[in-house]
């Protein structure tokens, strides 16, 4: 699905200031009926997190914080049972399981001696029934399994998406012929840094050398592409040559700028791949 | 001087006389008397004579060739010695010969200034003399005999000179009296430091250069009027110096007079005083002067002197070839003679003394002298480029002056293979990583080799953004990326990161530019090879189109300074943005190193007997191999003289008087970066010269102006200047070096010799080699220097100025002198291929010499093959002893450490000393390493042998050159593995030790043996990311809040429960994190049916989940857990307080879901009795309702003292009434 750049602010647009919640989502999906779920589900998640990083530290001040437990403090007292602390994080506007991280934190330090350590707060909110606190627990637990863009569970989903893809890619390879040295032989090698696959013999497409070839199973935005090309793509390209990625779930159409400089974008496996012919005259 | 000339047109000595006389610094034998005696009293003047002719050609055709380029020279004060020696024989003449040749620039003003002078001389004397005036007046003034002493007093002013004053001062106010190219206006100027030549346009790329002006400027038309917007770009960041900005001004503004001019005066403005001939003004026709041999005006003299000047070339004392052949090209292609104004009063018509009228009367005699000329060096022309060749055979002045020679170059054109061209574009490649040399291993920490890593990245960020940018106006290197460069400098602490940062550097400039042009083709990379093979011929035509359509810019002249383009321009600025002083160490270490390797490279010899089919086909390799070598070796010398030197370089003008005399004491302590002194006598003595020389001409280059005075070098500046003097190009003799080598270091030396901060004398000066250079040959019969390594892709590579040639002929073709550059092409080898590997060192033993003996006779190409299968091989066993023997020992290791992990318990006791034992068990065992090596490289050298050798080769020669093989590579690998096989072996168990024992760790869901799919799975089913997040809106519909219409139906969860069975069989896409998740989330889910949390979607809204249906979805879940979950379930949840908790909320409470789970479980052996004891007992310490607490209770009573009931109904009421004994009963 690769969008130009219009298309894609349009969804963009529709995109502000909504919860991440999965009654969002049903509505997003009802506006853009032609596109595919997981395009949207994967711009949305990402607009969101952006959304997020323009206004988190507005909600990390001490004050914020400390009005945001008070406030959670006298939900449960009123109610245990109600969904305080879900409702607060859509009020202000915050991620529901950085909400319910930032509460669990404020709690763990009044109720412990010392710091809570990251390690500990990770841990309980993978599994809630470490919390101390059975009400907390269960608030907690609502705001990780209603927030569809952070939590553990959003994470998880999203490396197994990751995973997945990378398997597809490798069977595709495979099929096609195509040998390969995937991430852990590489990382075995002692590389400082590793593409999905490179390929032990350079194949061409669209008429662009292809030297290794990179899988990401969410949609090519220009802040998480330009993200990616400098943390990766450009460094495959300093260590390996020219080579492809793949945006399983499209990508700006726009941001496909590079293909000469030897970064080649694609929104599906390559169809028609040139291989070196031993035979050639 | 003049006398020796003036004896000679006389025709009182011979031409061959003066020629030795000049060459020699003993008299010859076979002069005659006569002659001798003529030349010996002028003996202490000898010196002086070359300079002085060539002055002397420069001053008498100014008048031909003041638009065009001009031809700069470099040939201190010629005219120094002209009335310089009381009692000499040629004192008469003096007088009349001061005036006609005047020998300083003052006097000459009167005489023939407006003409005669091209190019911004002096107006009269002044403290910041510049070089090129120095020795004229000097010798005007009388007081300081020719000679080093005299011509070493740099800036001493002299007096001016009333007595030699000719004439009225110039007009220096009337602009028309001076032709406006290169011309100085009046005014400011007058104290601008200038030559005699023209002053030099400074540019970006001579800004190392830049306390001078150099000499050597590029033809004036050829500068771009935009180039000053460059100029900041200056290492110093200084922008030009005033006399240089001051240039700049005066070109617009004659620029601007001229136009004047042109509108004013369309016909000629000047008289004509001499000869009458038609001679056009410069400023008028626009048509090219014809040239008629018939009216040549006195061939003799012209023929008498062409042929000393040519003898002069011939014995190399002029001190750069294609200077010469430049200038005489420029005459060959003057257009217009222009007329001298405003002439000297005494330069009268009637005076007939041979000298005392102009040589060049016109046009047809500068083109007859050219062609005189032309005809002793047709050697040298026709070994120039096949384009040149065209360009001068299709010359009509040459066919009309010299049909013979016309013919003798159309010849050589049509038999001319040496088509010069284009190389491939440039598409910046990266150096590739490479493990053996990137990884971990090589990096004393994590921390360096992680900082090194980003260093890569920032390394070809800043490039890319270069590429981008440097091209676009206003972009600046030190502004866009100097800070960047800093801060990554800066993050190289370990000295280890500093010289893998170089290597990079070092390798990325070698792929990079190995071309003039920065365009080289990828020299030690390997893309292009696919590339090329992809489509050759249409990459092919396509760069010969692109070469067609981008016509570069000139490259400054004959002789333009040294400069760093293309890419090197990125190098360059990297090193003076990045200014950090352990860079530029290891960088200078690195190159050294490099340096010393290539040269030292055993090169294939010529071997005569090569018969000639076979031989092309190797030589072409050879030349090949040779060039890359060579190229490589230029730029690494040329980057380490640019290094080396730079902190002794600087804007401001060389040290004078005592404070030189203090710096040459400190500098001669310091020793020399890279020895190149000995490398050089190593190079002379071994006959490689054609290898050395080039190399250390580029390193010279970048020399400061102390360095030619520093013992040291002013050594190898002899040698060099020795070497130059042998090379004579019509002494051809087997075993000698060829032409083209010669050429080569003709053209290289001749540069170098011009370069600013060469001292202008020293070529002059020094002392004549003796007749006999001839370097002690200890060396071997046949060295480099005769062996046919150069070929004119190479020669115009190495030097691109040779092409000006080209360029002014094609500038004459094309009738326009106005239209410039663009004919100039960027020269770069279009075959480039990796450096051949290093030929293995042999034994010295007997059979080593036989080995020896036995390529002696082969053609080259077969050792070449034998020690590259021998290389290979040897290599390739030790790669294969490393993946069978050592990954075998790796292996035990690892089960050893199970063991030992299994025998001592959890913690297994300490890494190290564990990777101990296991290395002292294990390393015996490297013995082995050696058979195997031997039987490895016996097995695949012969193959590898035959195939790469011709079919033909006979069989024993085969088999010996099989055996060879196998023991060369037998050696290889054998020293590699007896030396290293130990330590291999401990490194890799090492990795394997700390990388079990890193698995033994906190992931115990990560081992094990894991089942995949079966085989008749087509992997199908559904994804698990699917079936988590379908699984994650169930619990978050249950969690809540939802909707009044929001709920699931039973067949959905029936239906979800199913996929996540066939998932979970079908393990193509499944990943541990997300099993680990998935047993998660359906241990929640079954404690949601346990406590009925979860909304029903149905016809009447949302209801219940029926008893029966959850029990359904529990026994699956059971069977889930039980028979598909490979990775633990963490099934204790289910007892959490947080679910245990959710029936809190149900009214009324029921329990009997729950106890049938946990019976269930126990049956299935998914919990024991004793770990859900346990969790039920803890589950009584947490805050509970009272009602809650006694329920529970209860419930676990009733677990722990009954078996399960097979359909167990518990309600709240009856957990909680005494009915418990029917319970008892029926268990």
């Amino acid at each position: 699905m690769i969008l130009t750049k219009a298309q894609y602010e349009e969804i963009a647009q529709c995109l502000v200031s909504v919860p991440p919640t999965r009654q969002s989502l049903r509505k997003l999906k009802q506006r853009f009926p032609s596109q595919s779920q997981a395009t949207l589900l994967s711009i949305f998640s990402q607009e969101y997190q952006k959304h997020i990083k323009r206004t988190h530290a507005k909600h990390h001040t001490s004050e914020a914080i400390e009005s945001y437990y008070q406030r959670y403090l006298n939900g449960v007292v009123k109610n245990g049972a109600a969904p305080v602390l879900l409702d607060l994080a859509n009020e202000v506007d915050y991620a529901p399981s950085l909400m319910a991280r930032l509460i669990l934190e404020r709690f763990l330090q009044e109720h412990e001696e010392t710091a809570p350590s990251k390690s500990v707060i990770n841990s309980m909110l993978r599994d809630p029934s470490q919390i101390p606190d059975g009400v907390l627990a269960n608030q907690v637990y609502q705001c990780i399994v209603n927030d569809c863009c952070y939590g553990p569970l959003v994470d998880c989903i999203k490396h197994a998406i990751g995973h997945e893809h990378e398997v597809l890619l490798r069977d595709l390879l495979l099929e096609k012929n195509l040998s390969f040295l995937d991430e852990d032989q590489l990382r075995a090698k002692g590389y400082d840094k590793t593409p999905d696959f490179i390929l032990q013999v350079p194949v061409a497409v669209e008429g662009h050398i292809i030297h290794w070839i990179e899988s990401k199973a969410s949609f090519g935005d220009e802040c998480s592409h330009h993200a990616y090309l400098h943390d990766q793509f450009w460094s495959y390209w300093n260590r390996f040559g020219p080579g492809l990625v793949i945006y399983w779930y499209g990508f700006i159409q726009e941001l496909d700028c590079n293909r000469e400089r030897g970064i080649l974008l694609k929104a599906c496996f390559p169809t028609n791949i040139v291989t070196l012919c031993h035979s050639l005259a | 001087m003049a006398a020796v000339l003036e004896s000679l047109l006389r025709e009182e000595v011979s031409v061959a006389a003066v020629v030795r006389w000049i060459a020699r610094s003993t008299r010859g034998s076979e002069d005659n008397p006569g002659e001798a005696a003529a030349l010996s009293s002028l003996r202490p003047l000898r010196k002086e004579f070359v300079p002085f002719l060539l002055n002397f050609l420069r001053e008498q055709s100014s008048r031909v060739l003041p638009q065009g380029p001009p031809t700069p020279a470099k040939a201190p004060g010629a005219s120094a010695a002209l009335p310089g020696r009381p009692g000499g024989p040629s004192r008469g003449s003096r007088g009349a010969r001061s005036q006609l040749f005047p020998p300083t620039e003052a006097a000459s003003t009167a005489a023939e200034a407006p003409l005669a002078r091209r190019g911004g001389r002096r107006r009269g004397p002044g403290p910041a003399r510049e070089r090129g005036g120095r020795g004229l007046e000097e010798g005007v003034s009388g007081e300081n005999l020719p000679g080093a002493g005299g011509r070493r007093l740099r800036g001493s002013g002299s007096p001016s000179r009333p007595s030699l004053t000719l004439s009225d001062p110039p007009n220096l106010s009337n602009l028309e009296e001076f032709p406006p190219v290169g011309s100085v206006p009046p005014g400011p100027a007058g104290t601008k430091p200038s030559r005699r030549i023209n002053p030099t346009p400074v540019s970006e790329e001579r800004s190392l250069s830049k306390p001078k002006t150099c000499f050597t400027s590029p033809p004036i038309s050829c500068v771009p009027s935009s180039q000053p917007s460059a100029l900041d770009t200056s290492p110093w960041g200084l922008g030009l110096p005033p006399g240089c900005r001051s240039l700049q001004e005066e070109r617009e503004m004659l620029r601007k007079e001229r136009s004047k001019q042109l509108q004013q005066s369309p016909t000629p403005t000047c008289p004509t005083p001499e000869l009458g001939s038609p001679l056009p003004s410069r400023a008028g026709s626009l048509t090219d002067e014809p040239a008629d041999p018939a009216r040549v005006s006195s061939r003799q003299r012209l023929e008498l002197v062409a042929l000393v000047y040519s003898s002069c070339i011939a014995e190399n004392l002029v001190p750069n070839l294609f200077l010469e052949l430049f200038f005489v090209f420029q005459l060959l292609t003057a257009r217009r003679m222009v007329t001298a104004k405003d002439s000297d009063p005494e330069l009268s018509p009637g005076v007939l003394d041979s000298l005392e009228s102009p040589l060049f009367q016109s046009i047809h005699d500068c083109v007859f002298f050219a062609v005189q000329v032309l005809e002793c060096h047709f050697q040298v022309l026709s070994n120039l480029d096949k384009g040149t060749l065209k360009l001068l055979a299709e010359n009509e002045r040459l066919l009309c002056f010299s049909p013979a020679l016309q013919g003798r170059l159309r010849a050589a054109y049509e038999g001319s293979v040496a088509k010069v061209s284009l190389a491939m574009p440039p598409s910046a490649q990266a150096v590739s990583f490479q493990p053996e040399t990137d990884n971990r291993a090589n990096f004393s920490s994590d921390r360096a080799f992680h900082t090194f890593k980003k260093q890569r990245d920032v390394f070809y960020e800043v490039l890319r953004e270069w590429e981008d940018h440097h091209e676009e106006p206003g972009w600046d290197f030190e502004k866009g990326l100097g800070s960047r460069i800093r801060a990554m400098m800066g993050q190289l602490s370990a000295a280890c990161s500093h010289s893998h940062f170089v290597r990079l550097f070092q390798k990325q400039l070698l792929q990079m530019c190995q071309s003039p042009g920065g365009a080289g083709g990828t020299v030690l990379g390997e893309a292009p090879d696919v590339l090329s093979m992809l489509g050759a011929d249409k990459l092919g035509r396509l760069w010969r189109l692109q070469e067609r359509l981008m016509a570069p810019q000139s490259s400054g002249g004959p002789c333009p300074p040294p400069t760093f383009p293309g890419c090197q321009g990125f190098f360059r600025d990297f090193i003076l943005s990045a200014s950090s002083f352990q860079f530029n160490q290891h960088l200078m270490d690195s190159l050294s190193l490099k340096i010393r390797e290539l040269n030292g490279l055993a090169l294939p010899q010529h071997e005569p007997s090569d018969e000639d089919g076979e031989s092309d086909v190797d030589w072409q390799g050879e030349r090949r191999q040779f060039a890359v070598v060579l190229l490589s070796l230029r730029l690494l010398a040329k980057f380490l003289g640019f290094v080396a030197f730079l902190p002794y370089r600087g804007p401001e003008p060389p040290p004078t008087g005592e404070l030189q005399d203090s710096i040459l004491a400190l500098r001669s302590q310091v020793p020399p970066v890279l020895d190149v002194r000995t490398l050089l006598q190593r190079g002379l003595q071994a006959r490689r010269a054609v290898l050395t020389v080039p190399w250390l001409v580029e390193f010279l280059s970048f020399a400061d102006h102390v360095v030619p005075l520093l013992d040291y070098y002013r050594d190898i500046f002899i040698l060099l200047l020795r070497l130059h003097r042998s090379l004579v190009l019509s002494q051809e003799s087997e075993g000698k070096m060829c032409f083209l080598n010669k050429l080569l270091l003709l053209a290289v030396l001749g540069w170098l010799f011009q370069i600013p901060t060469v001292p202008e004398d020293l070529f002059f000066l020094e002392e004549g080699p003796s007749d006999a250079f001839e370097v002690d040959t200890v060396a071997p019969e046949h060295g480099l220097d005769a062996a046919p390594v150069v070929d004119q892709q190479l020669l115009y590579t190495c030097c691109p100025y040779i092409g000006e040639l080209r360029k002014l002929l094609a500038l004459w073709v094309s009738g326009s002198s106005g239209r410039s550059g663009g004919f100039m092409r960027k020269i770069t080898p279009t075959t480039t291929t990796g450096l051949g590997a290093q030929p293995s060192q042999t034994s010295q033993g007997l059979q080593a010499r036989l080995a020896q003996a036995f390529f002696h006779n082969q053609p080259p190409s077969l050792r070449r093959t034998v020690e590259f299968v021998a290389e290979r091989i040897g290599s390739n066993c030790v790669k294969h002893i490393k993946a069978t023997l050592v990954a075998d020992l790796v292996r035990q290791a690892e089960s050893l450490l199970q063991e030992q992990l299994v025998t001592q318990g959890e913690e297994g006791g300490d890494p190290a000393q564990l990777l101990e034992i296991l290395c002292s068990q294990l390393c015996p065992h490297g013995a082995q390493a050696l058979a195997l090596g031997r039987e490895f490289c016996q097995r695949k050298s012969p193959g590898a042998v035959r195939a790469l050798l011709p079919e033909e080769t006979p069989a024993a020669v085969l088999s010996s050159a099989e055996n060879i093989a196998v023991g060369l590579a037998t050696e290889k690998a054998c020293a590699w593995l007896s030396a290293n096989i130990t330590a291999l072996i401990r490194r890799e168990v090492k990795a394997a030790v700390s990388r079990t024992l890193r698995a033994q760790g906190p992931e115990p869901a990560a081992r094990g043996e894991r089942r995949g799919c079966s085989r008749a799975c087509e992997h199908h089913a559904p994804l698990p990311s699917h079936l988590i997040s379908e699984i994650k809106d169930v619990l978050s519909l249950a969690v809540g809040p939802r909707d009044p219409d929001e709920g699931v139906s039973p067949e959905h969860l029936e239906q979800l429960l199913g996929q996540l069975g066939q998932t979970l069989r079908c393990r193509q896409f499944l990943c541990p994190p997300a099993e680990q998740h998935l047993a998660k989330c359906s241990v929640e889910l079954a404690s949601l049916l346990v406590a009925d949390q979860i909304p029903i979607l149905g016809p009447p809204a949302q209801y219940r989940l029926e008893r029966g249906q959850a029990r359904r979805l529990l026994h699956m879940l059971l069977s889930l857990w039980k028979e598909d979950f490979q990775g633990p379930v963490p099934l204790q949840l289910l007892l959490s307080p947080r679910n245990v908790g959710l029936l809190a909320d149900t009214r009324p409470r029921e329990w009997d879901l729950l106890l049938f789970l946990l019976r269930e479980l126990v049956e299935k052996g998914l919990m024991g009795r004793m770990e859900i004891e346990a969790c039920l007992g803890s589950l009584h310490q947490a805050q509970w309702p009272g009602d809650f607490a006694e329920e529970l209770a209860t419930l676990s009573n009733l677990f722990l003292a009954e078996p399960p009931l097979p359909e167990p109904q518990l309600r709240a009421c009856e957990l909680v009434q005494p009915n418990r004994g029917t319970v008892l009963a029926q268990s």
